[in-house]
């Protein structure tokens, strides 16, 4: 599948900054968070800036942005529009957890309360998205029961990451997020090598002569003429082909600046001294999104459309 | 409305002969012929022309080799030509995921359509079609697909022989038959019946309207010639004389 920027950046912005309020709504239930204006004001903004320029991002790619709200109409059977609900949906409690968290003494809600909300509707809203890839029966690598739990744990990781990185910042301190981060880092890390195993050993049950209505032990079907000399929507928007060598180097880029290193650089700052440790946390959430955005490129990259099938791939 | 039909009165569709096709493009050409200023009109070209050409096109002619087929005789293979659109399938993901209800199936006769002014253009429901039947037009800005010619079938100002697809009219070999295919009786329903009409992709679970049937099987032996052996015409006089002295 054509890996494009626009969804890229939308699927590991919009999915840091709910898994951002995921991490911050539950600091709140368990009574952690910091209560401080400017980190609470910054991050926020942080949070909700990423979900509305991954959002904004994603109607890039639309032939007509200015139809976009029709989308929300049709949550009875699509996951698109149902995603589009959940995201807008989201804002409510996000924002309310927000001022709750920010102006304590002006709005009285309990934090904890707003805050389970609002990490609930960011939890739905990545569930959502995952499941527009989950359903798509002619892609292999999207249509299998890794890719939910990809999303979810990669978006909490990202989000839980982000948000140490910026208490640092502010000098404040969420109990305990420097190892659960770690550890959701070597969640991160074991899923996506789990659907990277997947991906690795199984193809598509549909084959070239399937493809074609033919059956039999032995058929062979093999392209010897395209129906167009130059390529059409088909070819450019589903039978992108990544080199097996430039894949191979930016998995190895996606775990090491995607976890591994993030989770070195976290293991090292709570050995240093506390106010040079805090500061590592800011370049291995840096490192952490350039190797998310390599693991995203690649989702797209490495998928394979069953139509490929009628154009020469021996598998899909 | 997005959400598919339970049930269509009829099931509309192609049976498209992989047998006879010649691969003559002339389907494809029809199509677009009609199409670019039917229902889902204009079928967009950019750059015509150029070295770039590239367009909406509703039906696509491949041309494979086939190998250890019973089309193909004991030990060689053949050639097959593979016309390529949209099979209006009974369970379309290309009508569910859509988001704005731009996509539908029709409850009357299973035809799968596009409303073009509902459309934003998302592409999902491309995604979603496993044969690569719909076609982005980055012109309009909206997604196309075939209409099995819903314009022309039930056309009163057309001809009665003429109120078929633009593709199954044109076709040279008669490759390509159009009908109802949830009536068991319909000469198309008898025709899968007969030839062993086959889905694409069966396992993917679309249940295609559109059936394709396999190519027959190919004797390994030519057929024997009634024609009698030739015997001398003449065999004494003139005639006789010149045969001997020829034959010598």
């Amino acid at each position: 599948m054509n890996p494009a920027l626009s969804v890229i950046f939308f699927t590991t912005a919009s999915g840091a900054g709910y898994g951002m309020l995921v991490t911050l709504g539950l600091a709140a239930l368990l009574g952690q968070l910091p209560q401080h204006l400017w980190f609470s004001l910054v991050t926020m903004v942080v949070a909700l800036g990423l979900i509305t320029a991954g959002l904004l991002s994603s109607t890039f790619h639309l032939g007509h942005p200015e139809r976009a709200w029709r989308a929300f109409s049709q949550w009875r059977s699509s996951w698109l529009s149902r995603e589009g609900i959940m995201a807008v949906a989201t804002y409510m409690p996000a924002l309310g957890f927000g001022l709750a968290w920010a102006f304590p003494n002006l709005i009285t809600v309990p934090q904890g309360i707003v805050g389970v909300g609002a990490a609930l509707f960011a939890l739905g809203t990545i569930y959502t998205t995952a499941m527009i890839y989950r359903s798509l029966k002619p892609i292999h690598q999207w249509h299998n029961k890794h890719v939910v739990g990809c999303y979810l744990v990669l978006g909490v990781m990202t989000g839980a990451v982000f948000v140490l990185a910026l208490s640092s910042l502010f000098g404040q301190r969420i109990v305990y997020l420097t190892p659960i981060c770690g550890l959701l880092l070597a969640a991160g890390l074991s899923v996506k090598w789990l659907y990277w195993a997947f991906i690795d050993s199984t193809t598509a049950s549909s084959t070239p002569a399937s493809a074609v209505g033919l059956s039999g032990p032995n058929v062979k079907v093999t392209s010897v003429e395209w129906p167009h000399t130059e390529a059409n929507y088909v070819m450019k928007e589903m039978g992108f082909q990544v080199a097996r060598k430039h894949a191979t180097r930016l998995r190895q880029i996606a775990i090491w600046a995607g976890f591994l290193l993030p989770a070195i650089a976290l293991e090292t700052s709570i050995l240093l001294p506390a106010d040079l440790g805090t500061w590592l946390t800011i370049p291995a959430a840096l490192v952490m999104a350039i190797g998310i955005v390599a693991e995203r490129w690649l989702f797209f990259a490495q998928a394979k459309h069953t139509v490929t099938l009628y154009y020469g791939a021996g598998t899909a | 409305m997005t959400s598919l039909p339970a049930k269509t009165d009829k099931k509309l569709g192609l049976v498209i002969d992989l047998d006879t096709c010649v691969g003559c493009q002339a389907c494809v050409t029809n199509c677009k012929e009609w199409n670019t200023s039917g229902h889902m009109a204009p079928l967009t070209d950019l750059m015509a022309y150029g070295a770039e050409a590239d367009g909406v096109w509703f039906n696509r002619v491949h041309t494979y080799e086939v190998a250890g087929h019973e089309a193909c005789g004991a030990s060689s293979s053949r050639t097959m030509h593979f016309p390529r659109s949209c099979l209006h399938c009974e369970k379309p993901d290309c009508v569910t995921v859509c988001p704005t209800g731009a996509s539908y199936k029709r409850a009357s006769d299973g035809i799968v359509l596009v409303n073009e002014d509902l459309c934003i253009g998302c592409k999902l429901c491309s995604w979603a079609c496993p044969y690569g039947a719909r076609e982005f037009d980055v012109f309009e800005g909206v997604m196309k697909k075939c209409t099995l010619c819903v314009d022309r079938i039930y056309n009163e100002n057309l001809a009665e022989e003429d109120r078929v697809p633009a593709c199954v009219l044109t076709c040279p070999t008669s490759a390509r038959h159009f009908g109802d295919l949830g009536d068991p009786n319909s000469d198309v329903s008898k025709l899968v019946k007969a030839r062993g009409g086959a889905d694409l992709m069966p396992e993917l679970g679309y249940q295609p309207t559109n059936k394709y049937l396999p190519p027959r099987a190919r004797k390994d032996t030519a057929a024997a010639m009634p024609a009698p052996e030739l015997k001398p015409i003449a065999t004494d006089g003139l005639l006789g004389w010149v045969d001997r002295l020829l034959s010598r």
